[in-house]
């Protein structure tokens, strides 16, 4: 296997080959749609604390102005994505469901909408402490869809030498073409961030990730590298999950993240080839990050692309402009139909790390039979699942509520909830939402 | 072979002095009186934890909430030993939205499960805090005290409820509590959206009008994040002229198996389920 790697495409073992469905989308520039009349700005979009709020109700602001600050290290400020009033602070929901609070802004019309908040500045004499300072006011997040602060993967422990930076450039959820387009179009700008992150992180080398259905990305990034840059590109073979930092390592680098581990303890940091560009393209500039590229896609779309839109827009305001063409009972996912949210309100806003909304009609959602069979121990799930966990044993343990015995004896912690084993199961079993349910409750009976 | 065996046998009868623990007799035949459900309601592990806690003199018998009295008795007699007093504890729902009050923001397919559907953006329900019908309360309580009625909505049996709090575990709204039996002022509601938003979503909902915190006493009652909350320090003072004036009776006074709204109260005649509250946009 490992000798025939130069002809298949580096990759991981395992796995699963769900239809990439990206046509729609993947050759189409990125637009830019209207601002939408009013956003909703969540104090808490990114992992860790929320952001604290320093602006009033009915202040005006301007489009890039800091309307919340950083609560300390392990969080980032949020700016203005438009100019316009601050209409309140209210509860909002969100795509996970609780209402946190959010910042309500109502867009001022007939505003050119010019960013008037940004220090153009020289970064060269940075650093590395500096460097990792503007970032988190950048507030940048990572764009792939968790929201970990990137200057926090960045401030790697003392005792950690990181040598590897590897971006991700996989994209392996169907739909989503998001990194893709920029990859093809702002090239400058991902090696622009990625020059960057080397130096933020000090690691000695960068390599780029992209799958081998992706042919124009790679061409495109390999244009913009120089002959002295330590960075290079890797084709690696489109599959599921490709895209996750641990498979992703695994593959380039053949090296394994311990179990419960994070990537600099093997001397890694990974980001996404979306983060590089906002990095690339803010840091210079010395804007925040008040917009982002969203995938909309998938049968109930009219106009599927992929849009440039501010960080807040609501859903529906999203699914007006592209024309929305499913029926009453249409899923909308927020991310991948593999591992994305659906979600239950169309006031849930486009945030920092949301990657795609996929329009999924009732027909296409009910494709798959309701009804769950007995397992019927195929081990097809053992064969797919990326970390090599049991998913058949620990389905099992679920169905008697064994949610301890889950964690001790077979690694339940180790799960990302990639949703492999629950997409190949021929029984229909939702193995993946079990393991969701179960690690819920572990960490409710741990707190 | 047979010195070998007689060799083990010394072995054992060795090991048999040596290792011997001696264990309360009376934890076994306590355990025989005890109700053997595990349940946890006591505090302690399990059932032959609590007998031992009894012996050791850590607990007393009319912390088993799912003995009868005379059982309880019977054990204080045995140990002699006071019965000890516990008040009940009920567990009671902080919802009241049936589908036929509480609108649904979306449809929720998959596993039919609460704690599934919560981890789905929350479930489909308008009402963020209320309950999503699902039943994980039902199915996991052991005494059959859950019932979900028409409107998907769980009525806890008074009678059999002992306390336990396995629905207070699993529910992943948090909406069950244990309650003493004394606390009968009781608020239905958890919802904190401010009223006009509220009304939209469930028509039982406390708005946080603060009618009940006028007419209670000083102190009884406040109003928090749009909703009222009851101080239950203040238990004595509470009274049925609070849940009068509630315009929409999420403020109940809890009577035996019957939960009294106040005559104010906006009477409910439908019976199907609310259309949903927030349409996908046409084109």
């Amino acid at each position: 296997m490992g000798m025939l790697s130069f002809l298949t495409g580096r990759t991981f073992p395992r796995g699963v080959h769900p239809p990439g469905l990206k046509e729609a989308t993947r050759d189409q520039a990125i637009r830019r749609l209207p601002f939408a009349p009013r956003l909703v700005l969540p104090l808490a979009q990114h992992f860790g604390k929320p952001s604290r709020p320093v602006v009033k109700r009915h202040q005006e602001v301007v489009r890039g102005q800091v309307i919340a600050e950083a609560d300390g290290f392990q969080s980032v400020p949020l700016h203005a994505p438009v100019t316009g009033v601050v209409e309140g602070i209210e509860l909002m929901p969100t795509a996970r469901g609780p209402k946190t609070e959010a910042i309500l802004l109502r867009t001022l019309p007939g505003d050119s909408q010019a960013v008037r908040w940004s220090s153009p500045r020289d970064l060269s004499g940075l650093s590395r402490e500096e460097l990792i300072r503007a970032i988190q006011a950048a507030g940048l997040v990572g764009q792939g869809g968790a929201a970990f602060p990137t200057h926090l993967k960045y401030a790697v422990p003392e005792g950690h030498g990181v040598d590897t930076l590897v971006v991700n450039g996989c994209e392996c959820e169907p739909y989503l073409t998001t990194d893709h387009r920029i990859m093809v179009e702002q090239a400058q700008e991902v090696l622009a961030g990625i020059r960057l992150a080397l130096r933020a992180v000090g690691a000695d080398q960068a390599l780029i990730g992209v799958e081998d259905d992706k042919p124009d990305a790679i061409a495109a990034l390999q244009a913009q590298i120089g002959p002295d840059d330590p960075i290079a590109v890797r084709k690696v073979k489109a599959k599921y999950p490709q895209g996750s930092e641990k498979m992703l390592i695994k593959a380039l680098l053949k090296r394994e993240v311990p179990s419960g581990g994070l990537p600099f303890q093997v001397g890694v940091v990974v980001n996404n080839a979306g983060t590089m560009a906002q990095l690339g393209r803010l840091l210079p500039l010395g804007e925040g990050l008040i917009e982002r590229v969203i995938t909309v896609a998938g049968p109930g779309v009219e106009r599927p692309g992929n849009y440039r839109v501010p960080v807040g827009t609501p859903l529906r305001y999203l699914l007006e402009h592209v024309g929305f063409r499913g029926d009453d009972a249409s899923h909308l996912i927020l991310g991948g139909p593999m591992m994305g949210n659906t979600v239950s309100s169309l006031d849930v806003p486009v945030t920092k790390a949301v990657s795609g909304l996929v329009v999924l009609p009732q027909a296409q959602a009910d494709a798959a039979p309701e009804t769950i069979h007995p397992c019927i121990r195929c081990g097809r799930c053992v064969e797919a699942c990326p970390v090599g966990l049991n998913p058949a044993e620990l389905g099992r343990l679920a169905a008697k509520r064994r949610y301890e015995t889950m964690q001790e004896r077979f690694h339940l912690s180790d799960c990302f909830e990639c949703g492999s084993c629950a997409y190949v199961c021929p029984a229909n079993i939702p193995l993946v939402q079990y393991f969701r349910i179960a690690k819920a409750l572990n960490r409710e009976r741990l707190s | 072979m047979a010195s070998l065996g007689v060799l083990l046998a010394g072995v054992l009868a060795f090991a048999n002095r040596r290792l011997y623990v001696f264990e309360d007799p009376r934890i076994d035949q306590l355990e025989d009186m005890l109700p053997r459900t595990n349940c946890g309601a006591c505090g302690e592990a399990g059932c032959r934890a609590f007998a031992e806690a009894l012996v050791a003199g850590r607990a007393q018998p009319a912390q088993c909430t799912v003995n009868s009295a005379e059982m309880n008795q019977k054990i204080a007699d045995f140990l002699g030993v006071s019965v000890g007093s516990q008040e009940r504890k009920i567990a009671r729902l902080a919802c009241a939205g049936g589908s036929h009050v509480a609108a649904t923001r979306a449809r929720y397919q998959g596993l039919k499960s609460c704690r599934a559907a919560a981890l789905v953006s929350g479930g489909g329900k308008g009402c963020t805090w209320g309950c999503l019908g699902l039943g994980d309360c039902e199915q996991v309580c052991s005494f059959d005290a859950i019932r979900l009625n028409r409107y998907g909505l769980p009525v806890v049996d008074v009678d059999r409820c002992t306390g336990c709090g396995d629905c207070v575990e699993v529910c992943p709204k948090d909406l069950f509590s244990l309650q003493p039996e004394s606390h009968r002022l009781w608020v239905a509601c958890r919802n904190q959206d401010p009223q006009d938003e509220a009304m939209a979503q469930c028509q039982v909902v406390c708005t946080g009008c603060g009618r009940c915190a006028m007419d209670a006493p000083e102190g009884l009652i406040r109003i928090e994040n749009h909703l009222a909350v009851i101080d239950y320090e203040k238990n004595a003072l509470a009274s049925p002229v609070a849940i009068q004036r509630c315009p929409t009776g999420a403020i109940v006074w809890l009577e035996g198996k019957e939960s009294r709204k106040g005559s104010g109260a906006r009477k409910v005649t439908r019976k199907e389920p609310l259309p949903r509250m927030e349409p996908l946009p046409r084109v």
